[in-house]
């Protein structure tokens, strides 16, 4: 299959990319924002802990930060190479965002490049400000990436006459159906994933052991912004889910296993189907998916009966919407306990054990995140742009993808070591405790 | 100027400033595995540090542009060199990806593992030859069209001189560049032993580099005589291109006035890079695409030409404090100020 398809092979190998790619992307476009909210903390209450931390954290971003770029480039490449037909029929009409999201990298890297060279050529303040354009450089590429995805998604902003593109309209195009809760869902669980990563980095110092106030303090502050993110994502999530219901319901019917268009319809979340299509084992939740569809529980939810049997999505979209949606839920749950717990000064959320949830909430994020990925672009199947043009007639005629495919998987896996293996060698050689104690000897304990 | 020219002239401009700042760093990656293996150890590491460090991100940029603009404003070449350029385009990202982690890895993270610093290296100039590949296709008689696709004959491709002299020409360039900009980066650090070194390999890839360059001319000559006499007609401007060349090498030769000869440098490169193109006018792939059937339709052209002048606007000054910061700051070149806590 990987040797001989050069449709499975590219669209495995598209998959492969872009997961690979989101797990950096979504550092890059989230961790700025805490960054910068440490820095400016910093500033603020004239704590040099915070000071630190965003001295600290821009230290690894500028290692992630590397390794997006180079995955990233790999796409903007491999999209041509891999969808040749897509990519001549995007370009006539979607290439604005693509282009404006190099202006977005281009601004984001030269500031970057300044931010982490310049710690001790600015004051503080300065310094700060080198920050906001670094987070909106981040912020605006995912802005105008996710607005090609969500053409993808949703075309408009031209005519198809004997499959020749009339009218174009690049703004239209850009301004799809699917872009309001498609862009606001990727930048909100961006920032939630980026609050729970840095948490749980912190938890993790703290069951190591380090008592230290710099820890306690990024933990807190990472897990109240990450509960305000994670209820941001749940909400928009809901709105995304009436998107698909009114454009894409398809996608939607694959989701849940929904076969039936029906009123009232129920949620199935977990279970199995089994040889014969039939739902084993799964909870249904009354009338809960025609509140998701349409915010009214006897309304009426297309089912998949409704669509030609080459034009369903793969059905096991479904186990990557369970998967999100109980991480989602399961991520707010534990970020509103941990709030309360503070407030309301319950023991246990200085436990280790508790630390250790918040531990395993950093990688659960990042499954979220790629599950949902997986969802949305698996449940576009059988189209690359949904009703004009299949993935099969997009992608490439050229031998040798399936022997591309294990370079770039090679590449990735030593890309995803040396990533580990360094941030960890930057962090373990110089400890927060004795970088903090260097800075206290040096500045008698003050801030510039 | 209509707007296929003006699309153009943009991307090759990108081009343009991506083949200097790339050549510069590929070829400081080159001179630096190479001063390892040689036992010159680390004159040029502190150098490189200093100065590509901060800006290579920039520079990946420029390439990402260039790719992304040219599908933007020439859609039709995601169909041809999509198609074609699967497995040479795939290695250099590939080799390219290895290079960038290079900076990130080594250092931001740890210092001195020789075999990365090797394969940095080597990659520094395998990446500007396979690059330079895709100039040879683009002269035509490679690609064939097979049921409606392109096809490429990477045989033909591998035995023919034209694409062998492109590639020479390629390398010498690159190291070129990068010892000419290094000599002048060197010495403005104060950095006496780099800047000797530097100087020779300048001196002695400047013969190479202009017997490469005739030895294309020479060899479009038969591959596609049209092209050949195009660029007879803009002779004047390769002629002014050598007279630059020919001052460059005066200056490095005097030990004078290396500032002065990066200027010439980039006027050197600037003039033969342009006449190129334009005498390539008006095939992107001889013989099926030219930037007339190739273009975009004229509201996607408007718009990229738009967010093009807008970006700008904000880009500019952005670069320019960049370069102040670490370019033409003594101090900063110097390493008096520290570069990263
Ligand atoms: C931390 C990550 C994360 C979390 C906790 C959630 N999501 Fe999500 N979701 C994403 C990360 C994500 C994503 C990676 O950002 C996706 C993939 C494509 C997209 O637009 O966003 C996505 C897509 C996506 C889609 C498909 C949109 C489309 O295809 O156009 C729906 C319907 C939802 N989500 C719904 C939800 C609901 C109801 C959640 C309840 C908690 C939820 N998501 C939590
Ligand atoms: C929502 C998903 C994505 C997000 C949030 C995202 C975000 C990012 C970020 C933050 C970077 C690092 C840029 C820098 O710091 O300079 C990056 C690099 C890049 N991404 Fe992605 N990306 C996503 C998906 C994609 C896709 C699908 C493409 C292909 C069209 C793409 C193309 C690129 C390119 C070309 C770069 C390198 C740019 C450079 O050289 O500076 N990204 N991306
Ligand atoms: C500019 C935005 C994007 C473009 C142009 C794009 C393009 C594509 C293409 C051409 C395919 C292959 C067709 C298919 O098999 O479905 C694909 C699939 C896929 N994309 Fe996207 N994508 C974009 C954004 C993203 C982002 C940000 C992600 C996040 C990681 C992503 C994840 C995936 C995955 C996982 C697949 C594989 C689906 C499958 O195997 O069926 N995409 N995308």
């Amino acid at each position: 299959m990987l040797f001989d398809d050069p449709v499975f092979a590219s669209r495995l190998l598209t998959l492969l990319t872009l997961s690979f790619h989101i797990i950096y992307a979504t550092i890059g476009v989230g961790v700025p924002l805490f960054i910068m909210i440490a820095h400016w903390l910093g500033i603020k209450k004239n704590d040099y802990h915070y000071i630190m931390m965003a001295k600290r954290w821009a230290r690894g971003y500028l290692v992630t930060v590397a390794v997006g770029v180079v995955t990233g480039t790999i796409i903007g490449l491999q999209l041509s190479l891999l969808w040749p037909n897509f990519m001549e029929l995007a370009g006539n009409i979607i290439a604005l965002p693509l282009f404006m999201e190099v202006f977005a990298f281009f601004f984001e890297a030269i500031f970057l490049g300044i931010y982490s060279y310049t710690w001790d050529r600015f004051d503080q303040r300065k310094h700060f400000l080198l920050l906001i354009p670094v987070a909106i450089g981040a912020g605006c590429s995912a802005l105008f990436i996710t607005i090609v995805n969500a053409f993808m998604n949703a075309p408009q902003g031209f005519d198809l006459i004997d499959g020749q593109l009339v009218n174009a309209n690049p703004l239209l195009a850009m301004f799809t159906a699917a872009m309001p809760t498609k862009v606001s869902h990727v930048l909100a669980t961006a920032y939630m994933t980026a609050a729970f990563m840095l948490a749980a980095i912190a938890a993790y110092q703290l069951i190591k052991g380090s008592n230290h106030a710099y820890h306690k303090k990024a933990l807190h502050m990472t897990m109240k912004i990450g509960l305000v993110f994670s209820i941001a994502a749940a909400i928009i999530g809901d709105f995304s889910g009436k998107y698909l219901a009114e454009y894409q319901p398809e996608k939607l019917a694959a989701a849940e296993w929904h076969f039936e268009t029906e009123e009232g319809a129920p949620l199935l979340m977990y279970g199995i189907l089994d040889e014969n299509q039939e739902v084993k084992y799964a909870i249904k939740i009354p009338f809960a998916l025609s509140i998701l569809a349409h915010g009214n529980p006897t309304s009426e939810v297309i089912g998949l009966d409704q669509f030609p049997e080459e034009e369903t999505p793969p059905l096991i979209t479904h186990y990557f919407f369970d998967l999100m949606v109980t991480i989602g839920v399961f991520m707010v749950g534990l970020a509103l306990v941990y709030w309360l717990g503070v407030k309301l000064s319950w023991s246990f959320v200085k436990a280790n054990w508790f630390r250790w949830l918040i531990v395993l909430g950093g990688p659960l994020s990042f499954l979220a995140i790629e599950a949902g990925w997986w969802m949305a672009e698996v449940g576009r199947q059988p189209w690359i742009l949904r009703g004009i043009m299949t993935v099969e007639q997009a992608a490439t005629s050229s031998d040798y993808v399936g022997l591309m495919f294990i370079l770039f998987a090679a590449l990735y896996l030593l890309l995803g070591i040396g990533t580990i293996v360094v941030l960890r060698r930057i962090f373990k050689n110089n400890p927060v405790e004795s970088e903090l104690k260097r800075y206290e000897t040096k500045q008698g304990g003050e801030m510039k | 100027m209509s707007l296929e020219i003006l699309g153009i002239s943009v991307l090759w401009t990108f081009l343009f400033g991506y083949v200097m700042l790339g050549a510069i760093d590929f070829g400081a990656g080159f001179f630096n595995a190479y001063s390892i293996i040689s036992g010159k150890q680390h004159i040029l590491s502190k150098i490189i540090q200093r100065y590509l460090s901060p800006v290579w991100e920039v520079t990946n940029v420029f390439f990402v542009f260039f790719f992304v603009g040219i599908v933007g404003f020439f859609p039709k070449t995601a169909f041809y060199f999509g198609t074609i350029l699967l497995v040479p385009a795939s290695l250099a990202i590939i080799l390219m990806a290895i290079r960038g982690s290079y900076y990130a890895f080594e250092t931001y993270g740890t210092k001195g593992h020789k075999g990365y610093a090797f394969m940095y290296g080597i990659s520094g100039l395998l990446v500007p030859a396979s690059l330079s590949v895709v100039l040879a296709i683009t002269e035509g008689g490679f690609v064939s069209i097979v049921d409606g696709n392109p096809v490429l004959d990477y045989w033909a491709l591998f035995t023919s001189p034209l694409s062998w002299s492109i590639v020479v020409l390629a390398l010498a360039a690159v190291l070129y560049i990068s010892a000419v900009f290094l000599t002048w980066y060197a010495n403005k650090a104060g950095d006496i032993g780099a800047t000797k070194l530097m100087r020779k390999y300048a001196l002695s890839w400047a013969i190479p580099l202009i017997v490469a360059a005739g030895g294309i001319i020479f060899e479009l000559r038969f591959h596609r005589p049209g092209h050949y006499e195009r660029m007879l007609d803009l002779w004047w401007m390769f002629g002014l291109s050598a007279l630059l060349w020919a001052a460059t090498v005066w200056n490095l030769w005097r030990k004078k006035n290396y500032g002065v000869a990066v200027w010439l440098l980039i006027g050197q490169f600037a003039l033969a890079f342009y006449a190129y193109g334009i005498s390539h006018y008006p095939y992107l792939l001889y013989p099926y695409l030219t930037i007339h059937e190739g273009f975009t339709n004229e509201a996607m052209a408007i718009s990229l030409v738009v967010v093009f002048v807008l970006g700008f606007i904000l880009l500019v000054p952005s670069i320019y404090l960049l370069l102040k910061l670490f370019l033409f700051d003594k101090d900063y070149v110097k390493g008096n100020k520290k570069k990263r806590e």
